[in-house]
């Protein structure tokens, strides 16, 4: 009696089982997430190699992975939001507060390096945590929350710092310390891009290692499914935002070393751009599928178009024309693989 | 109603002296003006299929609810094992033992079989690994779920790393129903289990019903459809106008009796 349920050799599933190859890619690209922006990532590495040589000189690629350096960060963190079916548009100025913060601190106050990096985190936590008690306390649709919360804190940024940029020569040199470059093979690495790989292996370890990993996905899947499977909702969602609070403070800290000053001018593309990343990598806006690693190589396609195209001797706005469209490609992809046996 | 109490009395398995693994006394919910349930008793007994049966708006749900911590009944008891237990959410019946399969399957579509099964008590790995960096045994945990898909004989599931998206329904609404049985759950309830299933699929899971039986875990089951009730229940309890009016067995009436009793046109 045992084995006879749902027999394994089903003459009916046999036949429905021939799948065209485009069903069969279809699955592939299902299955792995980050298997489209790979193929992306190659194909176009190589052809603006061939569209124009300097692109592969080790200076080049050395300076795309630093261009990457703090928005390849905030996507981190955008990833674990986005993951629970959330967004969060208010990650590039939260991130800008937090670096003015930490300049003004160490600047204007004289507070040293370490505990300015501290406040600095506490102040990443407390952006996170306010997005997090609206999302969860007030029921607000992430969207909204941080539209308002984008605003606030830019404004907050604005008045703290009365629009004045600090230089990187009046803080410390711990704060500039992430645009400090080091040789690898002849390609110049910069501090704040290994503290980016720091954080995506970090990131990538806890959600598919950990049991809240996979709450995360859980609770983006299907919030129902997973309250009745035990789950805490809202205590996962919280978590999540306060994880992307401290994740845009390091993002913070690397911006400083990457345009060694802190300026409150800076970050407002960032909360676009980060979510642009997530989506080019293959994490779905709808929540529950996508990883970190299809992030990371969202955002070096970002860098790698933008700088080729700019090599190319575009001018700057087909950069951005590029970067649309392949948002659009990438959503529509995202669509079209979720039809998946549905 | 007297005629009820003579009926539970002999049909019940194992004989008068066993004591029921889940019971309910005078249960009443009442919802503003409106009386959920009105008085309702149940029993339930070890290595019985229970199956419970009403009219829209006749207190299953509630009742089901009621049970497993859904919603917290106005007056009445609920015994389990033979000892009160007061459930403030689901998570504390399920703690107590007693699983929920709902009518919307409450599985996560992206994440696979295993994953599933483990929902919300996933297990740590042995040591520091598990102790301190938090690592879950995602190993023991594919290991552990093909042992309990097997032994619950659903064959063609052995590939636990498959996306619950990836399965037919039938095989979801196992992946379900594993779960809930997988833990040394002491009852299942599954609420309309066969509700968005084909003949073949709702095949499928009364067998599996009957296997969680014959394993000796008691199951529960709401369904509207009086050919399966009759095929998998040993015991069938006829809720109307939020009142336990029988309980019953496929042996002692026909369908039809059980409706006409369900819609009141017969009394029991």
């Amino acid at each position: 009696m045992s084995t006879s349920m749902l027999p394994a050799h089903d003459p009916a599933l046999e036949f429905l089982d021939h799948r065209t190859p485009i069903d069969r890619a279809r699955g592939l690209l299902h299955r792995y997430p980050a298997l489209s922006p790979a193929i992306v990532l190659v194909v176009s590495v190589i052809v603006f190699g061939f569209l124009n040589d300097r692109f592969w000189a080790p200076g080049n690629l050395s300076l795309i992975t630093q261009q990457v350096a703090v928005v390849g960060t905030l996507a981190v963190a955008q990833t674990l939001v986005i993951l629970t079916a959330g967004i969060d548009l208010s990650v590039g100025s939260a991130m800008v507060l937090a670096s003015m913060v930490i300049a003004q601190v160490t600047s204007a106050a004289g507070v040293p390096a370490v505990p300015a990096l501290m406040i600095g985190l506490v102040v990443g936590l407390a952006t996170g945590g306010l997005n997090g008690l609206l999302v969860t306390r007030l029921k607000l649709p992430p969207f909204i929350a941080t539209l308002g919360t984008l605003n606030i804190f830019l404004a907050i940024t604005l008045l703290y710092s009365r629009g004045a940029t600090v230089r990187g020569a009046e803080m410390p040199s711990l704060m500039t310390w992430t645009g400090t470059t080091f040789p690898v093979f002849g390609v110049r690495i910069s501090t704040g891009v290994l503290l980016m790989l720091g954080a995506y292996l970090l990131v990538a370890l806890v959600l598919s290692r950990t049991a809240w990993g996979t709450h995360v996905y859980a609770v983006g899947d299907d919030k129902d499914a997973a309250r009745l499977s035990g789950i805490s909702v809202n205590r996962v969602l919280l978590s999540v935002y306060l994880s992307a609070g401290a994740i845009l403070a390091l993002a913070a800290w690397i911006q400083i070393g990457r345009s060694n000053a802190a300026s409150p001018n800076v970050g407002v593309d960032l909360n676009l751009d980060s979510i642009t990343a997530v989506v080019i990598g293959g994490t779905s806006l709808f929540g529950g599928r996508g990883t970190v690693w299809g992030t990371l190589l969202g955002a070096l396609i970002v860098g790698v178009f933008r700088n080729g195209l700019s090599l190319a001797g575009l001018d700057v706005l087909y950069q951005t024309l590029a970067v649309g469209v392949l948002v659009i490609i990438a959503v529509s992809l995202d669509q079209w693989i979720r039809k998946v046996r549905k | 109603m007297t005629t009820i109490d003579a009926t539970t009395q002999t049909d019940r398995p194992g004989g008068p002296a066993t004591t029921p693994i889940l019971e309910a006394h005078g249960l009443v919910k009442t919802f503003g003006r409106v009386v959920g349930l009105d008085g309702v008793d149940l029993e339930l007994y070890r290595g019985e299929v229970l199956a419970i049966i009403g009219d829209n708006g006749a207190g299953k749900s509630t009742l089901i609810k009621c049970l497993t911590g859904a919603e917290i009944p106005d007056r009445g008891g609920i015994l389990l094992d033979g000892k009160p237990v007061h459930f403030k959410r689901p998570q504390d019946a399920r703690t107590a033992g007693i699983e929920t399969v709902y009518q919307t399957l409450a599985v996560a579509p992206s994440l696979d079989v295993a994953s599933n099964l483990f929902l919300g008590r996933e297990v740590r790995r042995k040591g520091v690994l598990g102790s301190v960096f938090r690592m879950t045994d995602r190993a023991g945990m594919r290991e552990r779920a093909r042992r309990e898909l097997r032994e619950l004989g659903i064959s063609t599931l052995q590939d636990v790393t498959v996306p619950v998206e990836n399965l037919s329904g039938g095989q979801r609404q196992a992946v379900a129903v594993a779960r809930a049985a997988a833990f040394g759950s002491k009852v299942v309830v599954l609420d309309e289990p066969t509700a968005a299933l084909g003949v073949r699929e709702s095949g499928q899971v009364l067998e599996l019903v009957r296997t969680l039986r014959d394993k000796g875990v008691p199951v529960i089951i709401i369904s509207h459809n009086m050919p399966q009730v009759f095929e998998v229940a040993d015991r069938i309890h006829i809720q109307r106008l939020g009142k336990r009016v029988a309980t019953i067995t496929p042996k002692s009436h026909t369908m039809t009796e059980a409706v006409a009793i369900m819609t009141g046109a017969a009394e029991a």
